[in-house]
C-alpha cells in the first residue's frame, strides 16, 4: 500500500511534484481528466506529458464564501505553466488583493491533506509566489 | 424571405420577480402561460407544440403545465440548458414553427429560487469511514471544490472577469462595482425586478464579499419567476387582427451555440468564444449590426460577466469594454443602453424564466410599452444569455413594421 498518494491522478509525486496532462497525439490538445476522444479533433490516442511546474497568475479570485466544509477565504485561479492553462488555488500567501496580482509568477507547491484510516496521507496541490 | 418563414412574438408575459412563498413552481408556470396567450390574443387550443424549462423541480415540467392550462394532446419538449434553458424553451417552439410542423407554438421557463443561496459549489462532504480512494474523471481521492480552484458561480465568473482585466487592462474591483451601480439604478424603474433599490458605488463596495471582486449586490439574485411567449409565422399573423398584428415583435435571429474547444476551456468555462459566435451569427441572420441595437439585455449574472458580454456581443471594438463603459453608452441614457430591466443583479435570475424574461423586456420598449423606463424610439433589440456548461442564446428583436 502506497503511503502517499496524489488528490488527483493528474499531480504526480516523483521525483518531484509535478503536474501531468494527456495530450492528443493527433492535434497537442491537453487534458487533466480522462477523456473518450479529443474534443478538438476528434483523434482518441493520447500520451502523457509533464507540465511546467512555473507559471503566471492569469485569471484569480478570492472566494469569502464557500460550500461547508471549504475553509474560507482561499485564492482560486487560473496559472499559464508555459502555455497550458491549469486550474489551481494560490497558496502560501495572504488571501486578499494586496498581495495576490494579475500576472504574479507562482510555482507549484504542495501539501499533507492529512491520513486516512489506513495511514495514507493524500498530498494536494497548490501554487505559491515565485 | 416569404412570409411563412418570418417568425413573430405574439404574445408574452413576465410574473414579477422575487419571492412568491404562496406559488408553487406550477403555479408559477401557469401564471406565465395564461398571461402569454392573454397578451397574444389566443387560446392554448391554438398551440402546437410546448416547450418548456424548469431545472430545480422534479421534472416534466411541461406535463405538470398543461394540467393547469389545458391538455390538448400537443408535443411538449422539456429543455434544459442551465441559465440558456428559456432561450432554448423559446428557439424549440420557433424551430417548430419555422419547420411548418404547427403555426404557433408556446414556450415557457419558470423557477423556484427564493432563498436558494450559493449555487455551482460541491462541498466537501464529511465521510464517516475516512480511506482515499481515486474516483471520477480526475482520479480524485477527495472533492476537488476549493482544494483545485472553485465550482462556485460568483467566483467562477469573478475569474472570467478578471481574466479580460489582465488581457486588456483598466478592469478593477471599483469598475465592476460600477458597472452593479447602473444595473440597480435601472432596477428602480421595474416594477417587475426582485429589488428597485439604488445603490452607490460605495454600499456595493463595502457589501458582503462573496468571491472577489464580486460582493453580494454584484451577483445575481435569486428569486422565484416565470416567462412565457407565444410565437406563430408571418403568414398566420397576417389572418390576426390588425391590432395582434401592431403589437407582434418580428424575430429577426434566433440562435443557439455551445462552446467550441479552446485551450483553456476545460480550467475556466470559456463564455466568450461561444457569445462571440452567436452574435455573429444573429447580426448575419437579422440583416442588422451592433450600432443598430437601441437596447440590449446581456446575461449579466454577475458585474464581472456584463463587462466581458460589451466584447463578446461586439457593442465595442475589442479590447474596448473598459472604455465603452466609462464612455456612458450602456446607461439607459447612453448610446447602447444595456439591462435597462435591472439586469440580473437587480431584476432577479430564477434560471429558466431568464432566457425568456429578457426578451419580454426588450418586447416592453418595442412595442412602446415599457412605461417609465421606455427607450423612446426603439426599433431593434438583442437578448443574450449564457448558461454554464456551455450553451449561448441570442434574439435579436424587431418593432412591426405597420
Amino acid at each position: 500500500m502506497a503511503d502517499k498518494i496524489p488528490l488527483v491522478d493528474y499531480l504526480e509525486l516523483e521525483p518531484s511534484p509535478h503536474l501531468v496532462a494527456n495530450e492528443c497525439t493527433s492535434c497537442g490538445a491537453r487534458y487533466f481528466d480522462r477523456r473518450n476522444a479529443c474534443a478538438a479533433c476528434f483523434g482518441d490516442s493520447f500520451r502523457t506529458v509533464p507540465i511546467e511546474t512555473e507559471g503566471t497568475l492569469r485569471s484569480f479570485t478570492i472566494v469569502a464564501y464557500a460550500a461547508p466544509g471549504i475553509d474560507v477565504p482561499f485564492v482560486a485561479g487560473v496559472v499559464d505553466c508555459g502555455g497550458t492553462s491549469v486550474r489551481g488555488n494560490v497558496i502560501n500567501v495572504d488571501p486578499d488583493p494586496d498581495h495576490v496580482s494579475l500576472g504574479m509568477p507562482v510555482r507549484l507547491a504542495t501539501y499533507s491533506m492529512g491520513t486516512d484510516d489506513n495511514g495514507t496521507e493524500a498530498i494536494a496541490f497548490g501554487f505559491e509566489p515565485a | 424571405m416569404s412570409a411563412s418563414d418570418d417568425i413573430w412574438i405574439l404574445g408574452i408575459h413576465m410574473t414579477k420577480f422575487g419571492k412568491h412563498p404562496d406559488l408553487d413552481t406550477v403555479d408559477l408556470g401557469a401564471k406565465a402561460i395564461r398571461g402569454a396567450l392573454d397578451d397574444a390574443g389566443v387560446d392554448m387550443g391554438r398551440m402546437g407544440i410546448l416547450a418548456a424549462g424548469n431545472l430545480m423541480g422534479r421534472g416534466g415540467i411541461g406535463q405538470q403545465l398543461q394540467k393547469q392550462v389545458g391538455q390538448t394532446g400537443i408535443p411538449v419538449y422539456n429543455v434544459s440548458n442551465a441559465c440558456a434553458t428559456g432561450a432554448t424553451a423559446l428557439r424549440t417552439a420557433i424551430m417548430a414553427v419555422k419547420a411548418g410542423e404547427c403555426d404557433m407554438g408556446l414556450a415557457v421557463g419558470v423557477e423556484k429560487l427564493a432563498g436558494a443561496g450559493l449555487l455551482g459549489g460541491g462541498g466537501q462532504a464529511k465521510d464517516k469511514a475516512k480511506v482515499f480512494e481515486p474516483s471520477g474523471r480526475h482520479g480524485a481521492v477527495a472533492p476537488t471544490d476549493g482544494r483545485i480552484g472553485t465550482d462556485t458561480m460568483p467566483g467562477v465568473f469573478a475569474q472570467v472577469g478578471m481574466e479580460y482585466g489582465h488581457k486588456y487592462g483598466g478592469a478593477d474591483f471599483e469598475l465592476f462595482a460600477r458597472i452593479s451601480e447602473k444595473n440597480h439604478s435601472h432596477s428602480t424603474l421595474n416594477p417587475l425586478a426582485a429589488y428597485n433599490k439604488a445603490m452607490s458605488v460605495e454600499q456595493i463596495m463595502n457589501d458582503v464579499m462573496i468571491a472577489y471582486p464580486n460582493t453580494r449586490p454584484m451577483c445575481s439574485a435569486n428569486c422565484d419567476g416565470a416567462a412565457a411567449a407565444v410565437v406563430t409565422n408571418g403568414e398566420t399573423l397576417k389572418t390576426l387582427s390588425t391590432e395582434q398584428q401592431r403589437r407582434a415583435v418580428k424575430v429577426s435571429a434566433s440562435v443557439l451555440t455551445t462552446d467550441p474547444w479552446q485551450e483553456a476551456c476545460q480550467v475556466l468555462p470559456d463564455v466568450n468564444t461561444l457569445t462571440r459566435n452567436a452574435a455573429n451569427q444573429a447580426y448575419e441572420q437579422a440583416g442588422v449590426g451592433p450600432d443598430d441595437l437601441d437596447l440590449v439585455e446581456l446575461h449579466d449574472c454577475f458585474a464581472t460577466a456584463e463587462l466581458v458580454h460589451y466584447d463578446n456581443l461586439m457593442l465595442c471594438e475589442e479590447g474596448g469594454a473598459v472604455d465603452f463603459f466609462e464612455s456612458g453608452a450602456p446607461w439607459r441614457d447612453g448610446d447602447k443602453p444595456v439591462n435597462v430591466s435591472g439586469g440580473l443583479q437587480s431584476k432577479g435570475h430564477p434560471i429558466s424564466a431568464t432566457g425568456i424574461a429578457n426578451i419580454w423586456e426588450v418586447c416592453q420598449h418595442l412595442r412602446d410599452e415599457g412605461g417609465d423606463r421606455q427607450i423612446e424610439g426603439a426599433n431593434v433589440g438583442l437578448a443574450h444569455v449564457i448558461g454554464l456548461g456551455s450553451a449561448c442564446g441570442i434574439h435579436i428583436l424587431e418593432k412591426a413594421a405597420a
